[in-house]
């Protein structure tokens, strides 16, 4: 057997990410700290978020999963890290629009920079939830960090933007 | 009889001739999670539709008759497959998991003071390695009726730890059930010693055969539990029918889970009284395409013979077990010897996810099982967010043991890191 010549899935920005995580590791300054699992496959994420004042000052994650959802994760921190919510809710809408096009999206390089890479995840409807695993852990965050809930949330199940499965 | 050919065998499965991911060979080894279906199994579903479709227990007509005589037919089938008693003790269901849920919703619904209630002080035994189904009905009947859910633990080789058995299976214990053989571990567990204990302190048990009656020889009046469940997907039938079997006399004391027509004897505008068992836990129209499928299945198991089977599929987990061996950095989840355990075969790849491995395995046609397998507790006894899972059937082959090696090498190429 061959190794096959094109994979959608694994992006080589998508491999980098994995072998070399951005901004991982948990950090002790944080305004919220959430813990969600990906009930099909049993991924999970445990993310913190520091605001300072409208801006995201700190994103940090356990790095532990699938390198879906790991590159994933790292991608958002480099792109929301230093932006505002505002912002940083342009680039999630950006993000979940472009993992529910079923593989017909045309996302934005200007938006999404180095998520573009996760177009073709999009295809894999079992793989979208891995994908999307961190980003809905920071817009749980979030809210919970402009709500002063400091305290760790229950577990959360991601289900948004996954197909049945 | 022939003997066994595994070659001769895969002819009889239409799907097996299939290629996947660009013209590869089909590599089917997610028969844990469900199985093939012979062409016997498609046929007798078509003859069905084509031939006799008509609802069940109800018309005089030709049609009406016959669909009857096949879907009771199939519950003869069955009642002899597991060697029951009496034919009335198969209850058909929609799979294990309603089988599972009847028992305890049925439990739930006994008058308070009757032998079958359970209440506060009263306990239910189960296991750590039990699939969620097996885990989700008892935790719900404990919050309906204040009884407490206990579970015995695991050693570390993915055996059930038997050590306080007499200290959790006490006289306080009502129930006690348990999985005949781990989907997620493989691990085949002892049946005769937790009897022989529940017998002692007055306590019913019921066996989750989902993964062990697909694959060998059960006798469930051998084995002397009350109740097992087990589900016609896995054991080359269709989707959409479950077997609960249980003694006629627990059958008879339960009270109904599902109301409707079909399961009642007479109906009066405040009251009804109840058809007896099967029918009693069948309302509604029945999966009757379903149960012929079933009974089509059994047929085909019967004719190649369960021993047959069992012993291709233990020499099948013996070859990979060793294969697997051979793999850097590869972690056999259960036990990892062939000793009372079956071919249902979870690993960890050090540093690589399971996501990572299946959906690889995919690309050179592989089709694996990644995940918590719906038992997370198993998972999380053992240290790992999930793991890859290989399972086998009568139609397994070496050559496919030796693509899964194959491409495990390929993954670990892949993802080294």
């Amino acid at each position: 057997m061959s190794q096959p010549s094109f994979d959608p899935l694994y992006q080589e920005i998508i491999l980098d990410h994995y072998r070399q995580p951005r901004h991982c590791g948990l950090r002790d300054a944080y305004d919220a700290e959430v813990h969600h699992v990906n009930p099909t496959c049993g991924d999970e994420v445990t993310l913190r978020l520091q605001l300072d004042g409208d801006r995201l000052a700190d994103v940090s994650y356990d790095c532990e999963g699938c390198s879906i959802s790991q590159a994933s994760v790292s991608v958002m921190t480099e792109l929301v890290i230093g932006k505002s919510v505002a912002d940083a809710q342009t680039v999630h809408d950006a993000f979940l629009a472009l993992m529910q096009s079923k593989g017909q999206g045309e996302p934005d390089e200007a938006v999404l920079e180095d998520a573009v890479a996760f177009s073709g995840v999009s295809r894999y409807p079992a793989r979208v939830k891995c994908a999307l695993l961190g980003w809905m852990a920071l817009r749980d965050a979030t809210a919970r960090a402009q709500a002063g809930m400091r305290e760790t949330a229950e577990i959360v199940t991601t289900t948004e933007g996954g197909a049945a499965s | 009889m022939p003997a066994f050919d595994v070659e001769t065998i895969r002819k009889d499965f239409p799907v097996l001739e299939r290629t996947v991911a660009g013209g590869k060979a089909l590599v089917y080894l997610d028969n844990a999670a469900t199985s093939q279906k012979p062409a016997a199994v498609l046929d007798a579903v078509r003859d069905y539709y084509e031939r006799s479709n008509a609802n069940v227990h109800r018309g005089v007509h030709t049609l009406g008759e016959e669909a009857t005589a096949l879907y009771e037919g199939a519950r003869d089938l069955t009642a002899s497959f597991i060697n029951a008693a009496d034919r009335s003790e198969v209850v058909f269901a929609k799979n294990a998991t309603e089988g599972i849920n009847l028992l305890a919703y049925a439990i739930g619904n006994a008058a308070p003071g009757s032998a079958l209630a359970v209440g506060p002080g009263d306990e239910i035994l189960i296991t750590e390695m039990e699939h969620h189904s097996n885990i989700v009905p008892w935790q719900l009947l404990a919050q309906r009726t204040g009884a407490t859910l206990r579970w015995l633990g695991l050693t570390d080789d993915g055996r059930l730890d038997l050590s306080n058995l007499d200290e959790l299976l006490n006289a306080r214990t009502k129930i006690v059930s348990f999985v005949h053989q781990s989907n997620i571990l493989g691990t085949i567990n002892p049946v005769e010693p937790i009897v022989r204990r529940a017998r002692d302190v007055g306590a019913l048990v019921f066996l989750d055969g989902s993964q062990s009656v697909p694959h060998h020889a059960v006798d469930v009046q051998a084995l002397g539990v009350d109740a097992l469940v087990f589900t016609g997907h896995k054991m080359l039938a269709p989707t959409g029918i479950g077997i609960l079997w249980a003694r006629r006399s627990l059958l008879d004391e339960l009270p109904p889970f599902l109301g409707g027509g079909e399961m009642i004897s007479e109906v009066t505008m405040a009251a009804s009284t109840y058809a007896e068992p099967p029918h009693k836990f069948e309302a509604g129209t029945p999966p009757i395409a379903e149960a012929v499928g079933l009974g089509a299945a059994i047929r085909y198991l019967t004719d190649i013979g369960m021993d047959a089977i069992a012993e291709h599929e233990a020499a099948i987990t013996s070859y990979t077990l060793d294969a697997l061996r051979s793999v850097p950095d590869l972690r056999i989840i259960g036990p990892d010897t062939t000793q009372a355990r079956g071919g249902s075969i979870s690993f960890a790849m050090k540093g690589i996810h399971p996501h990572d491995v299946g959906q690889l395995l995919d690309t050179y046609g592989v089709a694996v099982r990644v995940g918590h397998h719906c038992a997370r507790p198993v998972c999380v006894r053992f240290g790992v967010p999930a793991t890859t899972r290989a399972s086998f059937a009568l139609y397994t082959t070496t050559a496919e043991i030796d693509a899964l090696v194959e491409g495990l090498g390929h993954v670990r190429t892949f993802f080294g890191r």
